[in-house]
């Protein structure tokens, strides 16, 4: 017997690489998972000094005052960024919303063939022109644009940005959305047809209520999207730390904060630490949108 | 024997409203695509010769080329792809090839949901505090490129898991049964079928890499170097933030060379791009099962 179970002990140079293979893909599956904790520890090291020490929540979340340069009174108020970051995001959702779930509506259950693979490619590249090349048209094109549309002293503001944000959005909403219509399943759409229901009466209330979970996740992916957005924001706000009563006002987002500021600090300085303390904040509501996204697109998946 | 009524031509009247609407939304989100592109070759063609590919920026960047900024891009891409591609294309074997569904498997797929999701200057802080500050590389090619590679892992990762997906599961069982183990399966089975699948996934991420701007602005990038990169531990200039610095930190640059230098940027980026969908498209009709 102990000869049979020597045969069968495949034990050979193939094996071995094959358990070494697969401790190596291994440590490569989990990287994802070591990065992310990574960015939270690096990130985390230099910002919870300030959080720790410097750190005064009222200041923080209700004073607009953010004048980390100041000599004799360096204060930290980041209410004036956080609107501004949320009235461009805001703005550009309310634009760019309704358009993507319509382009998702169009080419998941009315465009065909040719059509809708052209569609599809040309939103791939909607979502391919990177971000320094929208700040960039922000700048140079829409900036005199809307000086003479709007006959306004300034073309840089939350309008500027709301729009290339908005654009910027709308292809991973309009993506999602379609792949959240798409997996209704055609038996739906059949039972809906053969009660005598038109293809717009099957759309508006088979498909998308059937869909809605994944919309949602669309369109929170389309807020993360515009909520982490740096150079195109920087670009054209107007940069300039400001409660914007108008969407012809300039603000300052919290990531063009950080890019415009981080350049001028001393490491390990007071405001070194509060613009990591901006990166927290900006890591923790990305996650917490990342996170609930996925729970609704698992939603749909798990029905 | 059937006649329209009056109610069936309101419902398609209603219909073809809609189906209209929906498409004018559409093309409504596409056509700046195309405003934009054109605006760009029309401002930006002129300026592109080969002096202008090939040559320095002089007197205050508002003369010369964007040679040193071309030549720290492709540094740039070549060091993010060394690094990202070997852990990208290891993680998607894992997950495709040997995870089981677990907690485990959820968590790194979250993840890599995160990776994707975490804003650009979010990544550009853990660059600084990380390979900058902590590894010590100084602000450098090698800093830069691996914020860039992390940033980046998951569009390497998502690609090449689909295509290893996507070959079926009876080529596997097949090559299990003549008694090879999983790796020889892995790599004479799997990987064959689906190379052309991970090279699109790559396409795109140099695509990706190409056009980045925050994280690399505080890693390695500077404004401006009269001299090109020779190793890794070198600062460089580069096409993304040049156009940065073009359009708003040098004043008086003339409107060509902000054109030129967007066009090529974009130009870049989306033949990168189309290549990848090219390749994809081509792929598709050519399978067999």
């Amino acid at each position: 017997m102990a000869h049979n179970a020597g045969a069968l002990d495949r034990r050979d140079t193939a094996w071995y690489v094959d358990k070494a293979v697969e401790w190596l893909v291994f440590i490569g599956g989990i990287s994802a998972i070591i990065f992310i904790v990574g960015i939270f520890v690096f990130i985390g090291k230099e910002g919870f000094g300030f959080i720790l020490g410097r750190f005064d929540f009222a200041e923080f979340f209700f004073s607009p005052r953010w004048t980390p340069t100041s000599l004799t009174n360096a204060t930290y108020g980041a209410l004036a960024l956080i609107v501004g970051t949320a009235s461009v995001t805001g703005f550009a959702m309310l634009v760019s919303v309704p358009f993507s779930l319509g382009a998702a509506i169009y080419i998941a259950e009315f465009a065909t063939g040719k059509r809708r693979e052209t569609l599809k490619v040309l939103i791939e590249m909607l979502a391919a022109i990177p971000s320094v090349v929208w700040g960039f048209i922000g700048l140079s094109l829409m900036n005199p644009l809307i000086i003479s549309v709007f006959n306004v002293p300034l073309g840089l503001n939350v309008l500027n940005a709301g729009i290339i944000l908005g654009l910027m959005a709308a292809p991973i909403m309009t993506t999602i959305a379609e792949d959240a219509l798409k997996a209704v399943p055609d038996g739906y759409r059949e039972a809906a047809e053969a009660l005598g229901a038109t293809r717009w009466q099957v759309i508006r209330q088979v498909v998308l209520p059937a869909a809605k979970n994944g919309l949602v996740a669309a369109v929170l992916l389309g807020v993360g999207r515009g909520f982490g957005e740096t150079m195109a924001v920087l670009m054209a706000t107007g940069h300039s730390i400001n409660i914007p009563s108008s969407i012809f006002d300039p603000v300052r987002a919290l990531t063009a904060t950080i890019a415009t500021e981080l350049g001028e600090t001393a490491e390990g300085s007071e405001h070194y630490q509060a613009l990591f303390a901006l990166g927290i904040l900006l890591f923790a509501v990305t996650f917490v949108i990342n996170l609930t996204a996925d729970l609704f697109v698992r939603g749909i998946k798990d029905k | 024997m059937f006649e329209a009524t009056e109610l069936n031509a309101q419902h398609a009247r209603t219909e073809k409203l809609y189906r209209i609407l929906f498409g004018l939304m559409a093309v409504l989100l596409i056509l700046p695509v195309i405003t934009i592109l054109t605006v760009l070759v029309v401002r930006g063609g002129p300026a592109i010769s080969f002096e202008f590919l090939f040559s320095e920026p002089i007197n205050g960047m508002t003369e010369g080329g964007i040679f040193p900024a071309l030549v720290g891009t492709i540094w740039l891409v070549s060091v993010a792809l060394v690094a990202s591609v070997p852990i990208g294309v290891a993680a998607a074997i894992y997950l495709s090839e040997y995870a089981p569904k677990n907690w485990l498997t959820r968590a790194i797929n979250l993840a890599i949901i995160n990776l994707a999701g975490v804003p650009s200057i979010v990544h550009a802080l853990f660059g600084v505090g990380a390979f900058v500050l902590f590894f010590n590389f100084g602000t450098s090619i090698l800093a830069a490129s691996l914020t860039l590679a992390i940033m980046t892992l998951p569009v390497v990762i998502v690609a090449t898991r689909e295509s290893l997906q996507a070959v079926p599961q009876a080529f596997r069982e097949a090559c299990w049964s003549m008694g090879a183990t999983r790796w020889q399966t892995i790599r004479h089975v799997v990987l064959p079928n689906s190379v052309s699948g991970i090279l699109t996934g790559v396409i795109l991420e140099v695509s990706r890499t190409a056009g980045e701007t925050a994280p690399i602005m505080f890693t390695g990038a500077t404004l401006f170097l009269p001299f090109l990169p020779e190793t890794v531990f070198d600062q460089t200039m580069a096409l993304s933030l040049h156009l940065f610095t073009v359009s708003t930190q040098v004043p008086n640059v003339p409107e060509e060379v902000q054109y030129g230098t967007a066009l090529v940027l974009i130009g870049l980026v989306l033949s990168m791009n189309a290549v990848s969908i090219g390749v994809r498209t081509y792929l598709r009709g050519k399978k067999k099962w």
